[in-house]
């Protein structure tokens, strides 16, 4: 009984052949290039340059990180066939372990009872769901219940006559910087290279000193644990797409039952994912420990689990979408905390966005979509003529509803693991 | 039978042994807790509170059951009950009707609306094929991080007088839910200062009703349950599959609409930053615990309420009362555990009993074969 079953259902047979085209990686970059200039131009034009500024783009990926890992988690489960709904309670665990290892040992060693603690809620799920056969849904609610609990609770044990029950005391020491030599200026063997970025981010020509500034951001004063997550990524693609380990891995969530008749021992294989997923999704918790406030804080999560659910959803099961997909996130926070002003004229890019979208489906004979998406572009675009600013409370939840419209638009090229979420018995046969 | 019984003693048995470890480790002894625990829990004025509390966590219980029933995550309850509670609040404040009509058209609103936000993600899904756990999640975001605030903020009352807590206008006297104290003093039960049964219980007990009615005893229910349960085969025979989505989705949201109602139309009287949040998420571990049926999210709503009263009881001994959500963790994890142990056994019992049924036919066959040789 699996619950998540009904949605792989109602696809109809005309979208295969669109969903097995793949957008290669050249068109990516175009794409993203091309949205920047975008956003340059907006920039130019309403005159608020934090849109593209070099502080956007650094503080857009240590906001986006702790949800791409968190998702990057669900990744691995899920390519093993395993719903990981729990990863918000693993990553609660993360933070609360990651600030204890923080204050007790040091910063580093913070990093790694962080994993440990998300990887111990990580056990109990597969124990559950591979061990048990419990569904998956059950199990992970049951662990979104125990995280904050658990952590609650050892705080108080550990923590309360020394700084109450909802936060730790602070961790002391950092973990360090990094700046990419060349890119950023970082020394190579003691010597200062030039700051090739950041020299072109002070020309003020027009869109290369954007772009130049943006991957300044990316590439300078980066805290080595963020080094350390963004670097899990391509590690993630490399070893489930590229490595015999991964192939098998994946044909644990693709067709258990066939993975089996080869050999493949899926309840170890199955478990092993979800336990990695579990110290990937506590790797994220001890991040946002260790790099955003240095103590443990009760709420300090605040659903970052689930968006990271969201983002591997959005980012079609895959590493490259689900990091575009947690740098939306990323990018739309940043923006908010550095200048809300700014958010104001990310309406603008929204009909712009909106508009290309209504053109392409009327090009493609959508007339549905297409009109619906230019009439949305025209609205948009009066409520950012007709007003001189976007109500605050909105700016927290414009990721979420672009999200939401993405996926209204796309989600139909989306294909999740065949056997995500179904049961598996050894020896069951069909 | 006997095994029906055993899956749910055995879950709390394992969740006591486990909270007993965690206790004895943290150096408490965990009799002396437990016992404290039952001696506070079953005065009556917690009782009162373990209903009042479990009231909300079922509602919440039926609506995720629903979406359950046709597999669907309503993960949105959350969302659906925060935003009905707001706007019902609003409405409520705004209408002059008598009594009984006055309460009814608020939980109207209350229903119209959750069943309206829910119903997003059920277009969505059947339109556009967007799977509802991650839509629900994101409408949940866009309520509980803006839209909230934002309609509070238009919304909030004229004259504070000097309070500085937010909050809307007060719903009239006729508005609002009695309580049930009279009919407790009425069978002699001398009800303590201060605790109120809330009245929204007759509402809850009449949406199990009607949860039971609609799912189990009429055409649509069935169409529900027989979409849920193989979408091809009820496509076959004439039920889109599509369209189920949505239905089910817009009355989920309606039950998920009246969740927060016993607040509003009992002790606030208006939606106040008080509104308790997370009782979308209780919805989820009550309807799993108590396996989608009515009368068994009954008792794990009552289960959870009487753990959460009980456990205030904790403060006085200087215990975390944080075990109480270890507890109810581990319950939720080890009654799926049991159930799927008892289904295990159950399967190979009725294995054993089949081979020996065709064992029996196949030696009387041979036997009686070399009878007639």
């Amino acid at each position: 009984m699996s619950i998540l079953e009904a949605h792989t259902v109602e696809r109809d047979p005309g979208d295969r052949s669109r969903s097995s085209r793949r957008v290669s990686p050249l068109r990516w970059v175009a794409i993203a290039v091309a949205g920047f200039v975008v956003l340059a131009v907006i920039g130019e034009i309403t005159d608020s340059g934090s849109l593209t500024g070099r502080g956007t783009f650094g503080a857009a990926v240590r906001l986006a990180l702790p949800i791409g890992l968190a998702g990057l988690g669900g990744l691995w489960a899920e390519r093993a066939g395993v719903i990981n709904i729990g990863l918000e309670g693993m990553l609660i665990l993360g933070t609360w372990f990651g600030a204890y290892g923080g204050v007790e040992y040091g910063p580093w060693w913070g990093v790694v009872f962080g994993v440990v603690g998300g990887a111990l809620g990580g056990l109990v799920h597969a124990v559950a769901t591979v061990g048990f056969g419990v569904d998956h849904i059950v199990s992970g609610v049951a662990i979104n219940l125990l995280g904050p609990g658990v952590a609650r609770y050892l705080n108080i044990v550990v923590f309360d006559d020394r700084t109450g029950a909802t936060q730790s005391p602070r961790v002391s020491g950092d973990v360090g910087q990094l700046d990419l030599p060349f890119l950023a200026g970082g020394p190579i063997l003691g010597w200062d290279t030039p700051d090739v970025l950041g020299w072109l981010a002070r020309q003020e020509w027009f869109v290369l000193s954007d772009i130049g500034g943006a991957l300044r951001g990316l590439t300078g004063g980066l805290s080595l644990v963020v080094v350390l997550g963004l670097a899990l990524f391509p590690l993630t693609w490399w070893v489930l797409w590229r490595t015999a380990f991964g192939l098998r891995l994946r044909s644990c969530g693709e067709d258990p039952i066939a993975a089996e008749s080869l050999g493949v021992n899926v309840y170890r294989l199955k478990t092993i994912a979800v336990t990695i997923s579990g110290a990937l999704a506590g790797l994220g918790g001890a991040v946002l420990v260790l790099v955003f406030a240095s103590i443990y804080r009760e709420g300090q999560t605040a659903g970052r689990g689930f968006i990271g659910l969201a983002a591997m959803i959005f980012g079609n099961w895959r590493p490259g979408g689900l990091a575009l997909g947690a740098g939306l996130f990323g990018y739309t926070d940043a923006v908010q905390l550095r200048d809300e002003a700014a958010v104001h004229s990310l309406l603008l890019f929204v009909a712009a966005l909106l508009a290309v979208l209504g053109v392409w489906s009327l090009a493609r004979r959508r007339s549905l979509g297409g009109v619906l998406a230019v009439v949305a572009a025209i609205a948009v675009f009066a409520w950012w003529a007709l007003t001189d600013e976007y109500p605050t409370q909105f700016v927290g939840f414009t990721p979420h509803i672009t999200t939401l419209l993405v996926l209204a638009f796309a989600s139909q090229r989306l294909r999740m693991p065949a056997a995500d979420g179904a049961e598996y018995r050894r020896g069951q046969g069909r | 039978m006997l095994l029906g019984v055993a899956a749910p003693t055995l879950a709390i048995a394992i969740a006591v042994a486990v909270s007993s470890v965690v206790l004895v480790i943290s150096g408490d002894d965990p009799f002396e807790i437990y016992s404290a625990m039952w001696e506070f829990g079953t005065q009556l004025n917690s009782i009162i509170s373990m209903i009042n509390r479990a009231v909300p966590y079922y509602i919440s219980g039926l609506a995720v059951a629903v979406g359950f029933k046709m597999n669907l995550f309503n993960i949105g309850v959350e969302g659906q009950y925060y935003l009905a509670g707001i706007l019902a609040a609003v409405v409520g404040a705004w209408l002059d009707l008598p009594a009984p009509l006055h309460v009814a058209c608020i939980c109207i609103v209350a229903m119209a609306v959750g069943a309206a936000w829910a119903g997003i993600a059920g277009v969505l899904k059947a339109t556009r094929g967007v799977n509802e756990v991650i839509s629900t999640i994101m409408l949940n975001n866009i309520v509980g991080l803006g839209l909230g605030a934002w309609l509070m903020a238009r919304f909030r009352e004229s004259e504070t007088g000097g309070s500085l807590q937010i909050a809307t206008e007060h719903i009239p006297a006729s508005g609002l839910m009695p309580d049930l104290n009279s009919w407790l003093e009425k069978i002699g039960l001398d009800v303590p200062q201060g605790s109120r049964l809330t009245g929204f219980l007759l509402v809850a007990i009449a949406v199990g009703v009607v949860f039971y009615l609609i799912l189990e005893r009429t055409r649509f229910g069935y169409d529900l349950r027989a979409s849920g349960m193989n979408a091809w085969a009820a496509a076959s025979s004439g039920v889109s599959s599509n369209a189920m989505v949505v239905k089910a989705m817009l009355l989920s949201g309606g039950i998920a609409g009246l969740v927060g109602m016993s607040y509003v139309l009992g002790d606030f009287g208006r939606f106040t930053g008080d509104f308790p949040t997370n009782l979308g998420f209780t919805g989820i571990a009550v309807a799993l615990l108590g396996r989608n049926h009515p009368v068994g999210i009954g008792l794990a709503a009552l289960l959870w309420g009487f753990l959460e009263r009980s456990a205030q009881r904790l403060d006085l001994m200087d215990v975390p009362k944080e075990i109480v959500v270890i507890m109810q963790g581990t319950i939720v994890l080890s009654v799926v555990v049991a159930y799927e142990i008892v289904r295990r056994i159950r399967a190979a019992q009725l294995q054993r009993e089949v081979s020996a049924q065709t064992d029996d036919e196949r030696v009387s066959d041979v036997t009686g074969a070399g009878a007639t040789a």
